[in-house]
Protein backbone atom coordinates (compact mmCIF):
# COMPACT_ATOMS: atom_id res chain seq x y z
CA UNK A 1 0.00 0.00 0.00
CA UNK A 2 1.52 3.38 -1.03
CA UNK A 3 2.19 5.23 2.00
CA UNK A 4 -0.18 8.81 0.21
CA UNK A 5 -3.29 6.07 0.73
CA UNK A 6 -2.50 4.59 3.95
CA UNK A 7 -2.36 8.53 5.07
CA UNK A 8 -5.36 9.43 3.20
CA UNK A 9 -7.32 6.66 4.86
CA UNK A 10 -6.06 7.00 7.93
CA UNK A 11 -9.41 8.04 9.60
CA UNK A 12 -11.30 5.23 8.28
CA UNK A 13 -8.76 2.55 9.13
CA UNK A 14 -7.07 3.70 12.52
CA UNK A 15 -10.16 5.09 13.79
CA UNK A 16 -13.47 3.85 12.27
CA UNK A 17 -14.45 7.02 10.77
CA UNK A 18 -17.58 6.59 9.35
CA UNK A 19 -19.55 9.42 7.28
CA UNK A 20 -23.17 10.21 8.93
CA UNK A 21 -25.61 11.77 6.31
CA UNK A 22 -26.87 15.04 7.98
CA UNK A 23 -29.98 14.77 5.74
CA UNK A 24 -30.97 11.03 6.24
CA UNK A 25 -29.04 9.52 8.75
CA UNK A 26 -27.15 7.25 6.28
CA UNK A 27 -23.99 5.98 7.64
CA UNK A 28 -21.10 5.63 5.19
CA UNK A 29 -18.22 3.25 5.91
CA UNK A 30 -15.56 4.36 4.03
CA UNK A 31 -16.78 7.66 4.11
CA UNK A 32 -18.62 8.74 0.69
CA UNK A 33 -18.77 12.52 -0.61
CA UNK A 34 -22.46 11.59 -1.60
CA UNK A 35 -25.17 9.36 0.14
CA UNK A 36 -26.34 6.89 -2.19
CA UNK A 37 -29.34 7.13 0.07
CA UNK A 38 -30.88 10.46 -0.45
CA UNK A 39 -27.93 12.19 -2.82
CA UNK A 40 -27.33 14.88 0.02
CA UNK A 41 -23.47 15.59 0.18
CA UNK A 42 -23.32 16.98 3.80
CA UNK A 43 -21.81 14.05 6.12
CA UNK A 44 -20.97 14.22 10.11
CA UNK A 45 -17.62 12.41 10.90
CA UNK A 46 -18.90 10.03 13.90
CA UNK A 47 -16.68 6.83 15.26
CA UNK A 48 -18.14 3.03 14.60
CA UNK A 49 -18.31 1.05 17.35
CA UNK A 50 -15.30 -1.28 18.14
CA UNK A 51 -18.22 -4.46 18.18
CA UNK A 52 -20.27 -6.55 16.28
CA UNK A 53 -21.93 -10.01 15.28
CA UNK A 54 -20.34 -12.18 12.43
CA UNK A 55 -22.67 -12.84 9.80
CA UNK A 56 -21.03 -14.82 7.18
CA UNK A 57 -16.82 -15.44 6.85
CA UNK A 58 -14.44 -17.28 4.56
CA UNK A 59 -11.45 -19.06 4.89
CA UNK A 60 -8.28 -17.84 2.56
CA UNK A 61 -5.64 -20.97 2.45
CA UNK A 62 -4.06 -20.32 -0.84
CA UNK A 63 -3.04 -16.65 0.07
CA UNK A 64 -1.61 -13.59 -1.86
CA UNK A 65 2.16 -13.06 -0.79
CA UNK A 66 1.93 -10.68 1.91
CA UNK A 67 -0.20 -12.77 3.85
CA UNK A 68 1.43 -16.02 3.31
CA UNK A 69 2.33 -16.34 6.98
CA UNK A 70 -0.88 -15.94 8.35
CA UNK A 71 -2.97 -18.28 6.20
CA UNK A 72 -5.03 -20.65 6.66
CA UNK A 73 -6.64 -16.67 7.62
CA UNK A 74 -10.84 -15.69 7.72
CA UNK A 75 -12.47 -12.95 6.44
CA UNK A 76 -15.83 -11.52 7.95
CA UNK A 77 -18.28 -9.56 7.17
CA UNK A 78 -19.45 -8.44 10.90
CA UNK A 79 -22.84 -6.40 11.50
CA UNK A 80 -21.82 -3.61 14.23
CA UNK A 81 -24.66 -2.39 16.87
CA UNK A 82 -25.79 0.81 14.55
CA UNK A 83 -26.48 -1.57 11.42
CA UNK A 84 -23.35 -0.66 9.51
CA UNK A 85 -21.57 -4.03 7.95
CA UNK A 86 -17.90 -4.27 7.90
CA UNK A 87 -15.58 -6.62 5.90
CA UNK A 88 -12.34 -7.64 7.87
CA UNK A 89 -9.58 -10.11 8.78
CA UNK A 90 -10.78 -12.31 12.14
CA UNK A 91 -8.06 -13.44 13.88
CA UNK A 92 -6.57 -14.96 17.55
CA UNK A 93 -8.85 -17.82 16.14
CA UNK A 94 -9.21 -21.39 14.99
CA UNK A 95 -10.68 -21.22 11.76
CA UNK A 96 -12.40 -24.11 12.27
CA UNK A 97 -13.91 -22.76 15.00
CA UNK A 98 -15.51 -19.76 14.01
CA UNK A 99 -19.11 -19.67 13.84
CA UNK A 100 -21.68 -17.23 12.18
CA UNK A 101 -23.52 -15.20 14.90
CA UNK A 102 -20.50 -14.66 16.73
CA UNK A 103 -19.28 -12.11 19.18
CA UNK A 104 -16.83 -10.11 17.45
CA UNK A 105 -14.40 -7.60 18.83
CA UNK A 106 -12.58 -4.81 16.57
CA UNK A 107 -8.74 -4.78 17.45
CA UNK A 108 -5.93 -2.56 15.79
CA UNK A 109 -3.13 -4.38 13.95
CA UNK A 110 -0.59 -4.89 11.13
CA UNK A 111 -2.75 -4.59 8.00
CA UNK A 112 0.49 -5.77 5.56
CA UNK A 113 3.62 -5.03 5.41
CA UNK A 114 6.26 -4.41 2.06
CA UNK A 115 8.77 -7.04 3.56
CA UNK A 116 11.50 -5.25 5.80
CA UNK A 117 11.26 -2.06 3.81
CA UNK A 118 8.55 -1.32 3.14
CA UNK A 119 6.04 1.23 4.95
CA UNK A 120 3.32 -0.73 7.80
CA UNK A 121 0.19 -0.39 6.90
CA UNK A 122 -2.12 -0.99 9.95
CA UNK A 123 -6.06 -0.89 10.59
CA UNK A 124 -8.67 -2.90 12.24
CA UNK A 125 -9.32 -6.61 12.18
CA UNK A 126 -11.53 -8.74 14.19
CA UNK A 127 -11.06 -10.78 17.51
CA UNK A 128 -13.51 -12.89 19.05
CA UNK A 129 -14.94 -11.03 21.78
CA UNK A 130 -14.31 -13.16 24.98
CA UNK A 131 -14.85 -10.87 27.47
CA UNK B 1 -2.92 16.35 43.06
CA UNK B 2 -1.09 14.78 40.16
CA UNK B 3 -0.94 11.25 38.77
CA UNK B 4 -2.47 8.10 37.12
CA UNK B 5 -6.13 9.13 35.59
CA UNK B 6 -6.12 6.16 33.29
CA UNK B 7 -4.61 3.22 33.22
CA UNK B 8 -4.79 -0.35 30.60
CA UNK B 9 -2.65 -2.83 29.61
CA UNK B 10 -2.82 -5.32 26.77
CA UNK B 11 -1.47 -9.01 26.57
CA UNK B 12 -1.12 -10.97 23.26
CA UNK B 13 -3.06 -14.12 23.09
CA UNK B 14 -0.64 -16.79 22.50
CA UNK B 15 2.02 -18.44 24.57
CA UNK B 16 4.65 -20.77 24.12
CA UNK B 17 6.13 -23.05 27.01
CA UNK B 18 9.55 -23.72 28.35
CA UNK B 19 9.54 -26.86 27.86
CA UNK B 20 8.37 -26.50 23.67
CA UNK B 21 11.79 -23.95 23.45
CA UNK B 22 14.11 -26.62 25.64
CA UNK B 23 12.85 -29.28 23.26
CA UNK B 24 14.24 -27.75 20.49
CA UNK B 25 17.52 -27.37 21.63
CA UNK B 26 17.92 -29.94 23.66
CA UNK B 27 18.35 -28.07 26.91
CA UNK B 28 16.89 -29.55 29.91
CA UNK B 29 13.55 -27.64 31.00
CA UNK B 30 13.16 -28.24 34.49
CA UNK B 31 16.19 -26.36 35.05
CA UNK B 32 15.13 -23.31 32.81
CA UNK B 33 11.88 -23.54 34.97
CA UNK B 34 13.72 -24.04 37.89
CA UNK B 35 16.20 -21.16 37.03
CA UNK B 36 14.10 -18.32 35.73
CA UNK B 37 10.94 -19.06 37.62
CA UNK B 38 8.87 -19.11 34.61
CA UNK B 39 6.77 -21.68 32.51
CA UNK B 40 5.77 -19.81 29.72
CA UNK B 41 5.69 -16.44 27.58
CA UNK B 42 3.57 -14.34 25.72
CA UNK B 43 4.18 -14.45 21.88
CA UNK B 44 3.24 -11.87 19.22
CA UNK B 45 1.60 -13.29 15.88
CA UNK B 46 2.79 -11.56 13.13
CA UNK B 47 0.30 -8.48 12.83
CA UNK B 48 1.13 -7.22 16.55
CA UNK B 49 3.65 -5.12 17.18
CA UNK B 50 4.79 -2.69 19.80
CA UNK B 51 2.36 -0.15 17.95
CA UNK B 52 -0.99 -2.18 17.84
CA UNK B 53 -0.35 -3.15 21.48
CA UNK B 54 0.22 0.20 22.56
CA UNK B 55 -2.88 1.30 20.37
CA UNK B 56 -4.79 -1.53 22.50
CA UNK B 57 -3.44 -0.81 26.17
CA UNK B 58 -4.64 3.31 25.61
CA UNK B 59 -7.66 2.35 24.37
CA UNK B 60 -8.65 0.52 28.10
CA UNK B 61 -6.71 3.43 29.38
CA UNK B 62 -8.64 5.85 27.80
CA UNK B 63 -11.75 3.50 29.37
CA UNK B 64 -10.89 4.09 32.95
CA UNK B 65 -10.02 7.89 32.67
CA UNK B 66 -13.58 8.46 31.84
CA UNK B 67 -13.83 9.06 28.01
CA UNK B 68 -11.30 11.84 28.24
CA UNK B 69 -11.23 13.85 24.85
CA UNK B 70 -8.06 12.34 23.55
CA UNK B 71 -7.19 16.14 22.06
CA UNK B 72 -6.65 17.20 25.44
CA UNK B 73 -3.81 14.75 25.81
CA UNK B 74 -0.59 17.21 25.08
CA UNK B 75 2.25 14.72 25.37
CA UNK B 76 2.77 10.78 23.96
CA UNK B 77 5.69 8.94 24.93
CA UNK B 78 6.24 5.73 23.79
CA UNK B 79 8.81 3.50 25.52
CA UNK B 80 10.51 0.26 23.95
CA UNK B 81 13.17 -1.39 22.20
CA UNK B 82 11.16 -2.77 19.57
CA UNK B 83 10.13 0.33 17.70
CA UNK B 84 8.87 -1.09 14.39
CA UNK B 85 10.64 1.67 12.55
CA UNK B 86 14.26 2.24 13.14
CA UNK B 87 13.58 5.91 11.67
CA UNK B 88 9.94 6.97 11.99
CA UNK B 89 8.23 7.49 14.91
CA UNK B 90 5.71 4.64 17.02
CA UNK B 91 4.10 8.27 18.29
CA UNK B 92 2.30 9.64 15.69
CA UNK B 93 0.43 6.12 14.69
CA UNK B 94 -0.65 5.49 18.47
CA UNK B 95 -1.66 9.49 18.60
CA UNK B 96 -3.62 9.61 15.23
CA UNK B 97 -5.05 5.79 16.21
CA UNK B 98 -6.39 7.78 19.54
CA UNK B 99 -7.75 11.04 17.97
CA UNK B 100 -5.18 12.68 19.60
CA UNK B 101 -3.04 14.28 16.72
CA UNK B 102 -2.02 17.37 15.84
CA UNK B 103 -1.31 19.44 19.02
CA UNK B 104 0.28 16.71 20.92
CA UNK B 105 4.28 16.49 21.87
CA UNK B 106 5.24 13.14 20.67
CA UNK B 107 8.62 11.20 21.53
CA UNK B 108 9.79 7.40 21.14
CA UNK B 109 12.24 6.95 24.13
CA UNK B 110 14.49 3.90 24.33
CA UNK B 111 16.63 2.61 27.52
CA UNK B 112 16.41 -1.16 27.15
CA UNK B 113 13.52 -2.27 29.59
CA UNK B 114 13.49 1.00 30.98
CA UNK B 115 11.95 2.60 28.60
CA UNK B 116 8.44 2.69 29.53
CA UNK B 117 8.90 4.44 32.83
CA UNK B 118 10.87 6.87 31.37
CA UNK B 119 8.18 8.03 29.90
CA UNK B 120 5.99 8.11 32.67
CA UNK B 121 8.57 10.29 34.81
CA UNK B 122 8.44 12.43 31.86
CA UNK B 123 4.95 12.76 31.63
CA UNK B 124 4.67 13.37 35.11
CA UNK B 125 6.78 16.02 34.94
CA UNK B 126 5.25 17.53 32.51
CA UNK B 127 1.37 17.61 33.93
CA UNK B 128 2.99 18.75 37.28
CA UNK B 129 5.11 21.70 35.62
CA UNK B 130 1.63 22.61 33.70
CA UNK B 131 2.79 22.16 30.33
CA UNK B 132 0.14 19.97 29.26
CA UNK B 133 -3.19 19.21 30.80
CA UNK B 134 -2.60 15.07 29.84
CA UNK B 135 0.45 13.26 29.16
CA UNK B 136 0.10 9.74 27.70
CA UNK B 137 3.50 7.07 28.73
CA UNK B 138 3.43 3.53 27.05
CA UNK B 139 5.66 0.76 27.82
CA UNK B 140 5.56 -2.32 25.47
CA UNK B 141 7.46 -4.41 23.19
CA UNK B 142 7.95 -7.60 21.18
CA UNK B 143 11.22 -8.26 22.90
CA UNK B 144 13.25 -11.06 20.50
CA UNK B 145 15.91 -13.58 22.33
CA UNK B 146 18.05 -15.29 19.78
CA UNK B 147 17.26 -18.78 18.82
CA UNK B 148 18.65 -21.37 21.71
CA UNK B 149 20.24 -18.23 24.06
CA UNK B 150 18.61 -18.16 27.62
CA UNK B 151 16.77 -14.99 26.37
CA UNK B 152 14.60 -16.80 24.22
CA UNK B 153 12.53 -18.57 27.51
CA UNK B 154 11.38 -15.24 28.94
CA UNK B 155 11.32 -12.52 25.77
CA UNK B 156 7.74 -11.76 25.39
CA UNK B 157 5.13 -8.80 24.34
CA UNK B 158 2.72 -6.94 26.20
CA UNK B 159 2.16 -3.06 26.69
CA UNK B 160 0.90 -0.91 29.38
CA UNK B 161 -0.44 2.97 28.94
CA UNK B 162 -0.99 5.41 31.46
CA UNK B 163 -2.81 9.15 31.19
CA UNK B 164 -1.10 11.35 33.66
CA UNK B 165 -3.05 14.13 34.66
CA UNK B 166 -4.09 16.59 37.46
CA UNK B 167 -7.85 15.76 37.66
CA UNK B 168 -9.66 13.11 38.53
CA UNK B 169 -6.81 11.01 39.42
CA UNK B 170 -6.63 7.31 40.46
CA UNK B 171 -3.34 7.25 41.69
CA UNK B 172 -1.40 10.16 43.44
CA UNK B 173 2.37 10.53 42.46
CA UNK B 174 4.22 11.14 45.78
CA UNK B 175 7.69 10.65 45.06
CA UNK B 176 10.09 9.69 42.20
CA UNK B 177 13.74 9.01 42.02
CA UNK B 178 16.44 7.54 39.59
CA UNK B 179 19.48 5.63 39.82
CA UNK B 180 21.98 5.72 36.87
CA UNK B 181 25.84 4.56 35.67
CA UNK B 182 26.95 3.34 32.73
CA UNK B 183 26.36 -0.96 32.84
CA UNK B 184 27.02 -2.24 29.94
CA UNK B 185 25.04 -5.87 31.02
CA UNK B 186 22.89 -5.59 27.37
CA UNK B 187 22.99 -4.37 24.51
CA UNK B 188 22.23 -4.76 20.46
CA UNK B 189 24.08 -2.77 17.96
CA UNK B 190 22.60 -1.23 15.32
CA UNK B 191 21.44 -3.80 12.05
CA UNK B 192 21.57 -6.23 14.69
CA UNK B 193 18.86 -8.53 14.81
CA UNK B 194 19.46 -10.00 18.21
CA UNK B 195 20.83 -8.41 21.57
CA UNK B 196 23.81 -9.54 23.46
CA UNK B 197 24.10 -10.11 27.24
CA UNK B 198 26.68 -10.34 29.63
CA UNK B 199 25.08 -13.78 31.23
CA UNK B 200 25.56 -13.63 34.91
CA UNK B 201 26.69 -10.01 34.91
CA UNK B 202 23.35 -8.31 34.34
CA UNK B 203 22.37 -9.69 37.98
CA UNK B 204 24.26 -8.41 40.87
CA UNK B 205 25.96 -5.28 39.40
CA UNK B 206 23.21 -4.31 37.36
CA UNK B 207 19.81 -5.41 37.96
CA UNK B 208 20.27 -5.68 41.53
CA UNK B 209 22.83 -2.84 42.17
CA UNK B 210 20.61 -0.30 40.19
CA UNK B 211 17.10 -1.57 41.52
CA UNK B 212 18.09 -1.80 44.79
CA UNK B 213 19.84 1.48 44.58
CA UNK B 214 16.83 3.61 43.49
CA UNK B 215 14.42 1.55 45.77
CA UNK B 216 16.73 2.50 48.30
CA UNK B 217 17.03 6.27 47.45
CA UNK B 218 13.51 6.66 46.88
CA UNK B 219 12.27 5.20 50.19
CA UNK B 220 14.94 7.40 52.34
CA UNK B 221 13.59 10.46 50.62
CA UNK B 222 9.87 9.59 51.63
CA UNK B 223 11.16 8.61 54.94
CA UNK B 224 9.50 5.37 54.43
CA UNK B 225 10.40 1.57 54.87
CA UNK B 226 8.89 -1.44 53.19
CA UNK B 227 6.30 -1.97 55.78
CA UNK B 228 4.81 1.04 54.56
CA UNK B 229 3.82 0.17 51.32
CA UNK B 230 0.57 -1.99 50.52
CA UNK B 231 2.60 -3.34 47.11
CA UNK B 232 5.92 -2.84 45.29
CA UNK B 233 6.14 -3.58 41.83
CA UNK B 234 9.69 -4.69 40.31
CA UNK B 235 11.12 -4.66 37.19
CA UNK B 236 11.07 -8.64 36.03
CA UNK B 237 13.31 -9.91 33.38
CA UNK B 238 11.95 -13.36 34.65
CA UNK B 239 10.28 -14.78 37.23
CA UNK B 240 13.26 -15.00 40.44
CA UNK B 241 14.46 -11.26 40.35
CA UNK B 242 11.88 -9.51 41.11
CA UNK B 243 10.91 -11.92 44.14
CA UNK B 244 14.50 -11.85 45.11
CA UNK B 245 15.33 -8.38 45.07
CA UNK B 246 12.29 -7.60 47.13
CA UNK B 247 13.14 -9.74 49.26
CA UNK B 248 16.35 -8.23 49.81
CA UNK B 249 15.16 -5.08 50.39
CA UNK B 250 12.73 -6.28 52.95
CA UNK B 251 9.29 -6.73 50.91
CA UNK B 252 7.20 -9.55 51.80
CA UNK B 253 6.05 -11.91 48.70
CA UNK B 254 1.94 -10.74 49.57
CA UNK B 255 3.21 -7.28 48.43
CA UNK B 256 4.92 -8.50 45.32
CA UNK B 257 2.61 -11.05 44.28
CA UNK B 258 -0.36 -8.85 42.63
CA UNK B 259 2.44 -6.91 39.75
CA UNK B 260 4.71 -10.51 39.93
CA UNK B 261 3.52 -11.45 36.41
CA UNK B 262 6.84 -12.60 34.49
CA UNK B 263 6.03 -16.69 35.94
CA UNK B 264 3.12 -17.30 33.00
CA UNK B 265 3.77 -13.64 31.27
CA UNK B 266 7.91 -13.76 30.26
CA UNK B 267 9.71 -10.56 30.08
CA UNK B 268 7.73 -7.63 28.35
CA UNK B 269 10.91 -5.16 28.74
CA UNK B 270 9.98 -2.02 28.44
CA UNK B 271 6.43 -3.14 29.94
CA UNK B 272 7.02 -5.04 32.08
CA UNK B 273 6.95 -3.07 35.37
CA UNK B 274 4.25 -0.56 34.15
CA UNK B 275 2.10 -3.75 33.27
CA UNK B 276 2.98 -5.00 36.80
CA UNK B 277 1.56 -1.73 38.22
CA UNK B 278 -1.72 -1.79 36.05
CA UNK B 279 -1.98 -5.31 37.98
CA UNK B 280 -1.58 -4.00 40.94
CA UNK B 281 -3.52 -1.32 40.46
CA UNK B 282 -6.49 -3.20 39.37
CA UNK B 283 -6.86 -5.10 42.96
CA UNK B 284 -5.73 -2.11 44.95
CA UNK B 285 -7.60 0.26 47.50
CA UNK B 286 -7.81 3.65 48.25
CA UNK B 287 -5.36 4.42 50.60
CA UNK B 288 -2.94 1.98 49.37
CA UNK B 289 0.84 2.89 48.95
CA UNK B 290 2.60 1.24 46.04
CA UNK B 291 6.49 1.30 45.59
CA UNK B 292 7.10 1.07 41.62
CA UNK B 293 10.99 0.44 40.62
CA UNK B 294 11.66 -0.44 36.34
CA UNK B 295 15.50 -1.51 35.86
CA UNK B 296 16.78 -0.78 32.33
CA UNK B 297 20.13 -2.22 31.02
CA UNK B 298 23.23 -0.21 30.41
CA UNK B 299 22.02 0.31 33.16
CA UNK B 300 19.21 2.48 35.20
CA UNK B 301 16.40 2.07 37.73
CA UNK B 302 13.38 4.92 37.69
CA UNK B 303 11.65 4.78 41.14
CA UNK B 304 8.06 5.75 41.76
CA UNK B 305 5.68 6.27 44.88
CA UNK B 306 2.17 6.13 44.43
CA UNK B 307 -1.23 6.64 46.76
CA UNK B 308 -4.35 5.02 45.56
CA UNK B 309 -7.04 7.44 45.59
CA UNK B 310 -10.82 6.63 46.07
CA UNK B 311 -11.15 6.67 42.56
CA UNK B 312 -10.14 3.62 42.19
CA UNK B 313 -13.34 1.37 42.82
CA UNK B 314 -15.20 3.96 39.94
CA UNK B 315 -13.01 2.65 36.96
CA UNK B 316 -10.87 -0.40 37.64
CA UNK B 317 -13.59 -1.87 35.95
CA UNK B 318 -14.41 -0.10 33.07
CA UNK B 319 -11.67 -2.02 31.31
CA UNK B 320 -10.30 -5.53 31.12
CA UNK B 321 -7.78 -6.09 34.23
CA UNK B 322 -4.38 -6.94 33.37
CA UNK B 323 -4.82 -10.76 34.67
CA UNK B 324 -7.74 -11.81 32.68
CA UNK B 325 -5.60 -10.75 29.78
CA UNK B 326 -2.84 -12.81 31.23
CA UNK B 327 -5.20 -15.60 32.66
CA UNK B 328 -7.88 -16.62 29.81
CA UNK B 329 -8.41 -17.39 26.70
CA UNK B 330 -5.17 -18.63 25.67
CA UNK B 331 -3.71 -20.43 22.79
CA UNK B 332 -0.26 -21.99 22.84
CA UNK B 333 1.90 -22.76 19.93
CA UNK B 334 4.45 -24.69 18.77
CA UNK B 335 8.20 -23.73 18.34
CA UNK B 336 7.80 -23.84 14.24
CA UNK B 337 4.70 -21.52 14.78
CA UNK B 338 6.56 -19.34 17.31
CA UNK B 339 9.57 -19.57 15.19
CA UNK B 340 7.45 -18.69 11.97
CA UNK B 341 5.63 -15.51 13.99
CA UNK B 342 8.72 -14.39 15.36
CA UNK B 343 10.47 -14.11 11.64
CA UNK B 344 13.28 -16.56 12.79
CA UNK B 345 12.59 -18.16 9.52
CA UNK B 346 14.89 -17.21 6.81
CA UNK B 347 12.41 -17.65 3.36
CA UNK B 348 12.91 -16.63 -0.40
CA UNK B 349 12.33 -13.07 -1.41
Amino acid sequence: MFPSRIWREKGQRYRLEAGKCRTCGYIAFPPRLVCPECGAVEFETIKLPDIGKLLTYTVIRVAPSQFTDEAPYAIGIAELPNGVKLTAQLVDCDVEKIKVGMDVRIEFRRIQTHDTHGVISYGYKFVPKWY
Amino acid sequence: MVGIVGYGAHIPRHRIKVEEIAKVWGADAPSYKKGLLLTQKSVPPPDTDTITLSVEATKNALKRAGNINPADIGAIYIGSESHPYAVKPSGTIVADAIGACPRIHCADFEFACKAGSEAMYVCLGLVKSGYVKYGLAIGGDTSQGAPGDALEYSAAAGAAAFIMGSDNVIAEILYTDAYMTDTPDFWRREHEYYPQHGGRFTGEPAYFTHTMGAAKAIMEKANMKPKDFTYAVFHQPNGKFPMRVGKMLGFTKEQIEPGWLSPVLGNTYSGASPMGLTSTLDIAKPGDKILMVSYGSGAGSDAFIWQVTDRINDVRDKAVRTRKLLDENLTFVDYGTYAKFRHKIRKNK
